[in-house]
């Protein structure tokens, strides 16, 4: 590796004054896909910036009325622990305990897996159903980006130098709400997803409230698929309406063919990844309910 | 750059170190080459083999993925601090007494792994301990001596917590 300086601040505005004043620092959260990427020189930095030490970006929240704050560099073991989220968000708990094994588990943020910008990451699909925003601080004022805007290309994100990351802000998820991640690996465990869905939902009596579906692996972007979420909105929690959200989200793949799998198979695995995991938040919607 | 080495502090099986490195160096390489502390291994250096698999603040992690300015003011236990009084750990013993290692390269990884599961969870079922030990990878022996050893371990260390 290349020798770098590294950082360890205690508050965002150190944090983004460091970022500012030095073109090209990066951040490192659980250093799970950074320190891979200084070693093979992937990337390259003459800086890097320990964020994990600040609290707000290490800390979990819960209120009522505003839902949960995520920080962005909290470690995935305590995501998939905290009994708020397995209750509330059991999708985000879900690929919390599956992304990596449990040495990866005890570093990888959510945060980083957002920030690595991989079409592939587990984690994304998940906050995008869940309507999760991105509280973005830096030199000048904060913003907020919700996670469907925030990735632009393989590797590339909104952020501006000198910004970070520094949670998430997920809506409280209301009365008879379900969610669920579901992705394809030829292996049980520790795989990149050939194509994977995050899908959430709300039902009343026999129907669909509202849904939000996205995909893993199959754009070069993590994908929202907003029209097959509207159009499933208000149609009954019937076989015929998921087979009919699950075509709309095959079609909205882009997808390319590499040694994980062709364009071809990942379109069909789509359609029923995507009408398996709305099954599956259903189910749990239905049991929230009961 | 300043090219200056960072001085660490932290606490290594229980006794207090201090270590000057790069702030480039992996943990596993500050174990290693400066502590001399050789029982984590080296296999993939990517965070896929889990070879390297130390206890840092009370979970397992990859110590070749965690820069050892990461481990200022941290506790870390490496395998070395697994047997106590010269007497082998019931993961140690399982491992040895069910066979569960040929050429040992992915043990110490193991063992460190299975203690921090048995520490958490006194009784895992089969699926547990599989999921639990993805990220650690055997070349060798196959994985079902190491799934006996850690059941082996387990009810050795429940008869005694009893
Ligand atoms: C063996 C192994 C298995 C894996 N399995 C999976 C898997 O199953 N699914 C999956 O999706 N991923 C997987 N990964 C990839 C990786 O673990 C995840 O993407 C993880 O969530 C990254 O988080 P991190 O905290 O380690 O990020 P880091 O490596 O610290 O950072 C990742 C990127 O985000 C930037 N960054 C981090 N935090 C911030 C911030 N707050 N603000 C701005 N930028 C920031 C960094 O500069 C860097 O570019 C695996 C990796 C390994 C090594
Ligand atoms: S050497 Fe660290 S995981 Fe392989
Ligand atoms: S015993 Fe040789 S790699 Fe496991």
């Amino acid at each position: 590796m290349k020798w770098f300086d590294y950082a360890a601040p205690r508050t965002v505005a150190e944090a983004a004054g460091i970022l500012a004043s030095h073109p090209g620092a990066l951040p490192l959260a659980g250093g799970t896909d950074l320190l891979g990427q200084l070693r093979s020189r992937v990337r390259e930095t003459d800086l890097v910036v320990d964020v994990k030490r600040i609290p707000e970006l290490n800390e979990i929240s819960w209120d009522a009325a505003r839902g949960l704050t995520l920080g962005a560099a909290v470690p995935c073991y305590r995501i998939s622990a905290h009994p708020v989220i397995r209750r509330a968000y059991p999708a985000l708990a879900d690929v919390a305990a599956l992304i990596g094994g449990v040495q990866i588990q005890g570093r990888a943020s959510i945060g980083g897996n957002l920030c690595n910008a991989a079409p592939s990451a587990d984690a994304v699909p998940v906050l995008i159903a869940l309507g999760a925003v991105c509280l973005v601080s830096g030199p000048g004022a904060s913003r907020e980006v919700r996670v469907e805007n925030f990735c632009t290309a393989p590797r590339r994100h909104v952020l501006e130098p000198g910004e970070i990351l520094v949670a998430f802000q997920l809506p409280p998820p209301g009365p008879g709400a379900g969610s669920y991640y579901l992705r394809f690996i030829p292996r049980n465990e520790m795989d990149i997803a050939v194509a994977g869905a995050g899908v959430a939902v709300t039902l009343d009596d026999g129907h669909i409230r509202s849904a939000r579906i996205a995909l893993a692996s199959v754009a070069p972007t993590p994908l929202f698929v907003e029209e097959a979420g509207e159009w499933l909105a208000g149609k009954p929690v019937e076989p015929q309406s998921l087979a009919a959200a699950a075509d709309l989200a095959r079609k909205a793949a882009r997808p390319i063919t590499d040694m994980r799998g062709t364009a071809e198979y990942r379109r069909h695995l789509c359609a029923v990844l995507t009408r398996r995991a709305l099954e599956a938040a259903i189910k749990r919607a239905k049991e929230e309910r009961s | 750059m300043t090219h200056r080495k960072t001085l660490v502090r932290a606490t290594v099986n229980q006794e207090s170190v201090e270590f000057l490195c790069e702030p480039r160096q992996s943990l596993l390489e500050c174990l290693r080459d400066i502590l001399g502390l050789t029982g984590a291994k080296e296999g993939c250096n990517d965070g896929n083999c889990g070879a390297c698999t130390v206890i840092l603040d009370g979970r397992p992690v990859n110590a070749c993925l965690v820069l050892g300015v990461e481990a200022e003011g941290c506790e870390i236990e490496t395998i070395e601090g697994i047997a106590r009084a010269g007497a082998l750990h019931p993961v140690q013993r399982a491992y040895l007494e069910s066979a569960a290692l040929q050429c040992g390269f992915c043990t110490p990884g193991l063992i460190v792994a299975t203690k921090a599961l048995l520490d958490q969870e006194p009784n895992p079922s089969e699926e547990r301990i599989r999921m639990w030990l993805a990220n650690n990878l055997c070349r060798c022996t196959g994985y079902d001596k190491v799934i006996r050893a850690v059941q082996r371990a387990a009810e050795e260390m429940r008869e005694v917590r009893a």
